[in-house]
């Protein structure tokens, strides 16, 4: 693979809070444009490897590049190429969606934030609420005011930390959409997530975190081989609580 | 990284009008800063100050220095409000992980500090002169009270920048002004220093508040001011770098 067909590579990556090690090797390539999906159970270190891509926090050991940018050695560059998406909905409740969209369009010295603001909250179906406080949003408004606000200046790889957790079922259908989007226009994306069906609908490879190392990764397919042949069982399949959720609030909706 | 320094004062304009736009939203907190001194006033001057004895026929002259700097000292606990909720909502990592100037995030709450005290100062002043506070002051001495009062500010904001950035809950992140409000009655704020025993009186003619009331004091009845300026300037500078050095530390290691 060619230099700039990689947007993340790290290795050997290492990383203890105090004297509990968190990261103890971790290594692995994102490829430009890929829907990456970091896979691992509550408190298997996911935040702690986006904080470290992001310029939040330094490594122990180990290197890490970032759009062809060392982390340590090029923070700035680093910052200027990404966007991040926490865990929680970053968006200042006290001013408007439009308000937290002009703020960070001014943040990242855009020439005309009021139109790209405006631009997001077309698509991102926010106009309607665009002159409310961030406060009245429901959670999947403020979701989609938070990953609109990390699409300002259109950076072209974005990190989003557990995306959905916390949203109702409509919520991460849009959530996913968006990713789908955003990858089917170019920009790298990389998410973590406790959750399998997730990361297979969105991801293009997968890695799965566990004890502070990647013990697997590879595409769905690749991964999927690694287990014993497809046997066929006829089972009775009952419909999950969710889709009865989605089919029975989607024929509300109709009426 | 030369590029983000460029933007520094754009950068802390953005971050100003953010949390300008906090304040005009929320005037209750300069409410809430504003009634707390105002009725120490009251109180002071209708109920105890009769029976204090203070070599003064103007009570409220006397008092008024001390009232000013309760008012700030509780003001910048908002300060330490705020921070603590930009962290905690993941605002701070948003920003920190933006190519921008990464102080102009701590100075956007300090200059934020700066000018909501000065509107409460001027609105506890409006009460004083209601109250019968008058002063023969000169233009030079305004502005010199002013600057003393800026320095205090500022040396008591940098404190509150350190307890909000280390604080684990929001009631914690206020709790440090409450010493300090109380700091000026173990001072000459409100009676003279000379009946109170030994131990306490050495603390209460060396503590910074005597020396900045016994200053702004003297500035606004026309009095020599002697060497009791450089003193309480050395306190408010003293402190404020101090404060500065850690807050910086305090935030570079939260990175």
């Amino acid at each position: 693979m060619s230099h700039h067909e990689i947007a993340i590579s790290v290795q050997g990556l290492k990383k203890s809070y105090k004297n509990i090690p968190v990261l103890t090797g971790v290594d692995f390539q994102v490829k430009t444009g890929s829907i990456f999906a970091l896979l691992g159970s509550n408190g298997a270190g996911k935040t702690t490897i986006i904080k470290i891509l992001a310029t939040l926090l330094k490594q122990d050991s180990g290197n890490a590049t970032v759009n062809g940018f060392d982390v340590l050695l090029n923070p700035g560059n680093v910052r200027q190429s990404i966007s991040l998406t926490g865990q929680f909905a970053a968006v200042d409740e006290i001013l408007t969606g439009r308000e937290n969209l002009i703020m960070v369009a001014q943040l990242r010295h855009l020439s005309n934030p009021r139109q790209v603001a405006q631009d997001l909250l077309n698509r991102f179906s926010l106009t309607d609420a665009a002159d409310r406080g961030a406060a009245t949003y429901s959670g999947g408004m403020r979701r989609r005011l938070d990953i609109a606000m990390s699409l300002v200046g259109s950076p072209q790889l974005i990190f989003l930390d557990e995306p959905t957790t916390g949203l109702d079922p409509e919520g991460r259908i849009e959530v996913w959409k968006i990713v789908k989007e955003l990858a089917g226009s170019g920009t790298t994306v990389f998410l973590t997530t406790q959750y399998l069906d997730e990361a297979e609908q969105l991801a293009d490879q997968i890695a799965i975190l566990h004890q502070g190392k990647i013990i697997q990764s590879g595409a769905l397919e690749e991964l999927k081989k690694l287990f014993p042949p497809v046997k066929v069982e006829y089972i009775e399949k009952q419909p999950t609580l969710e889709e009865i959720f989605l089919s029975t609030v989607g024929k509300k909706e109709e009426n | 990284m030369e590029t983000t320094k460029n933007y520094f004062f754009s950068d802390m304009g953005v971050m100003l009008g953010r949390s300008m736009r906090h304040i005009l939203r929320s005037m209750d907190t300069i409410i809430t800063v504003t009634i707390m001194p105002i009725m120490f006033m009251l109180l002071f001057v209708y109920v105890f100050g009769g029976a204090i004895q203070t070599g003064t026929d103007n009570y409220v002259n006397y008092l008024l220095p001390g009232i000013l700097l309760i008012s700030i000292a509780s003001g910048v606990s908002y300060t330490a409000y705020r921070l603590f909720l930009d962290m905690q909502r993941g605002i701070l990592e948003r920003f920190n992980s933006m190519p921008i100037a990464r102080s102009t995030i701590l100075w956007g709450h300090v200059l934020t500090s700066l000018v909501s005290n000065v509107i409460s100062v001027i609105v506890i002043i409006l009460v004083a002169l209601i109250m019968g506070f008058r002063s023969s002051a000169d233009i030079l001495s305004w502005l010199a009270v002013a600057g003393i009062l800026v320095l205090f500010t500022l040396a008591l904001t940098w404190i509150a920048v350190i307890a909000g950035l280390s604080a684990k809950t929001v009631d914690g992140a206020s709790a440090f002004s409450y010493p300090i409000v109380f700091l000026p009655f173990i001072s000459s704020a409100f009676v003279p220093t000379e009946t109170m025993p030994g131990p306490v009186r050495v603390f209460a003619e060396n503590q910074p508040v005597t020396s900045i009331v016994g200053t702004i004091r003297a500035l606004l009845s026309n009095q020599p001011v002697g060497n009791e300026i450089w003193i309480a300037l050395a306190w408010c500078v003293g402190i404020m770098l101090l404060a500065y050095i850690l807050a910086m530390r305090v935030y570079k290691k939260r990175g």
